[in-house]
């Protein structure tokens, strides 16, 4: 567990900062890919919901340090993300090849307009065509891109937690 | 867990946005991004050749999108200054005739119209153009023609809205001429030669030479007086020929007519 903890503390840090320092300066039509967001997809499908909302909240504290931006409000959105798709996992979705993808889809929508709703709570100037229709799809595509590679590294650093129904090689 | 994440998110959002920029949250905050630099300069060290390419096809991909569209603007412009130095050019002439129509120049009594040519001479055989006015500006055949530098050459033929002009330089144009220092009178030929100038009078080099604008009883010269032709450029003759060889250099700069002044004769119209 305490492996889990760092190994995820580890790849959420350099995402965030990868995703700080350059991801977020690709920008197509205002989109840009979310490495943060998937990663955090993968590491809660991987791990379930509270890992996956401790993971967000930690990645989200440190992107709103990094960007000096409002504290907490890329974890409020990186924790509800987490626990969701955690639970997805936990529930459903973990063996199925098709669960980081629709995550990841299903996240970025979710991701965007809570966004936008907490900005325009808070005062900030927001522009939702901006963000759902010029930003949306290209971000879903960087984001659908980058989940292949990403999982698979997740899923390498997160072998899935035994089950109790492995196979038994019988003897004699 | 998860809900008491959310429950500090919640708590950090309002206490971050309610407290002042020196307060204890923003303090922290940049202490965490003082902590967080080092690594943001490594990654961005690391990242920045992956960076700098890319923003090199960026640029390349901007760089073609972006002369397509200043070759467009360049041919836009380019037509736009064409047609302002066109316009400037008319303007230019336009105001060399109306300097001419008041000036002392002008020859008295007659009418005008000023007309543009709408077709050059189709060919270096035939020294004619044609000008968007007709008989129904009250132009006639035989009308002198003329611009603000001299004569121009005659009517020759007149439909409703157009008139062929013969150019002074035509073979068949002959104007009557007065070289203004001297006094001498011929007949400028073709616009290249001063004929019919006897031995005795005198003409040099230089001369100015005017329409003569003759009278002789009921008949006229078709070309009022006073109007320049151009200036003698040189002078010649010999013993077997009655007259001096003269040639002279039209005022008119033929090659770049764009607008003409048709004149009335007096008492015609």
């Amino acid at each position: 567990m305490i492996a889990d903890i760092a190994k995820g503390a580890a790849v959420l840090f350099v995402a965030a900062i990868l995703q700080v320092t350059l991801l977020s300066q690709i920008d197509v039509f205002y989109g840009a890919p979310d490495l943060v967001l998937v990663t955090l997809v993968s590491v809660a499908l991987l791990r379930g919901t509270i890992f996956g909302a401790a993971a967000g909240f930690g990645a989200g504290l440190v992107v709103d340090t990094a960007t000096l931006q409002t504290l907490g409000v890329t974890s409020l959105l990186l924790t509800i993300a987490g626990y969701w798709i955690g639970r997805y996992g936990e529930t459903t979705g973990r063996d199925r090849t098709h669960a980081p993808f629709v995550s990841v889809a299903v996240v970025t929508l979710l991701y965007s307009i809570g966004a936008l709703i907490l900005h325009y709570m808070l005062g900030d100037p927001a522009s939702a065509s901006r963000v759902l229709l010029d930003a949306f799809p290209f971000e879903l595509i960087f984001n659908l891109i980058l989940t292949l590679p990403v999982y698979a590294l997740c899923r390498r650093l997160f072998r899935p937690p035994p089950t109790g129904l492995e196979e038994v090689q019988l003897l004699g | 867990m998860a809900g008491v994440l959310v429950l500090l998110s919640i708590a950090l959002i309002t206490i971050y946005f309610r407290e002042s920029a020196g307060g204890g949250l923003h303090q922290v905050q940049s202490a965490g991004a003082t902590v967080l630099r080092p690594f943001e300069v490594a990654a961005d060290r690391v990242s920045r050749p992956f960076r700098d390419a890319y923003g090199y096809f960026a640029g390349l991909v901007h760089a073609k999108s972006e002369n397509n569209r200043l070759r467009v603007e360049n041919e836009q412009l380019r037509q736009q200054a064409s047609q302002n130095a066109f316009a400037a050019s008319e303007n230019a002439d336009l105001r060399k005739k109306l300097h001419f129509i008041n000036s002392p120049q002008y020859p008295r009594g007659f009418g005008h119209v000023t007309a543009s040519i709408i077709s050059q001479a189709p060919s270096a055989f035939e020294q004619q153009v044609l000008i968007g006015a007709g008989s129904s500006s009250g132009i006639q055949v035989f009308d002198p023609v003329v611009t603000g530098e001299g004569l121009v050459g005659t009517v020759v033929r007149v439909a409703h809205n157009q008139s062929l002009v013969a150019l002074l330089t035509d073979d068949t144009t002959s104007v009557s001429g007065v070289d203004v220092e001297t006094g001498a009178k011929g007949v400028v030929k073709a616009g290249a030669s001063f004929d019919h100038v006897g031995k005795d009078q005198k003409v040099k080099s230089g001369d100015l030479l005017v329409t003569a604008g003759w009278k002789a009883g009921g008949l006229a010269s078709i070309y009022p007086r006073g109007i320049p032709i151009g200036r003698v450029t040189s002078v010649g003759q010999n013993e077997v020929d009655l007259y001096k060889h003269v040639q002279v250099q039209p005022f008119v700069n033929f090659e770049t007519l764009s607008s003409l002044v048709v004149l009335f004769p007096p008492k015609t119209r």
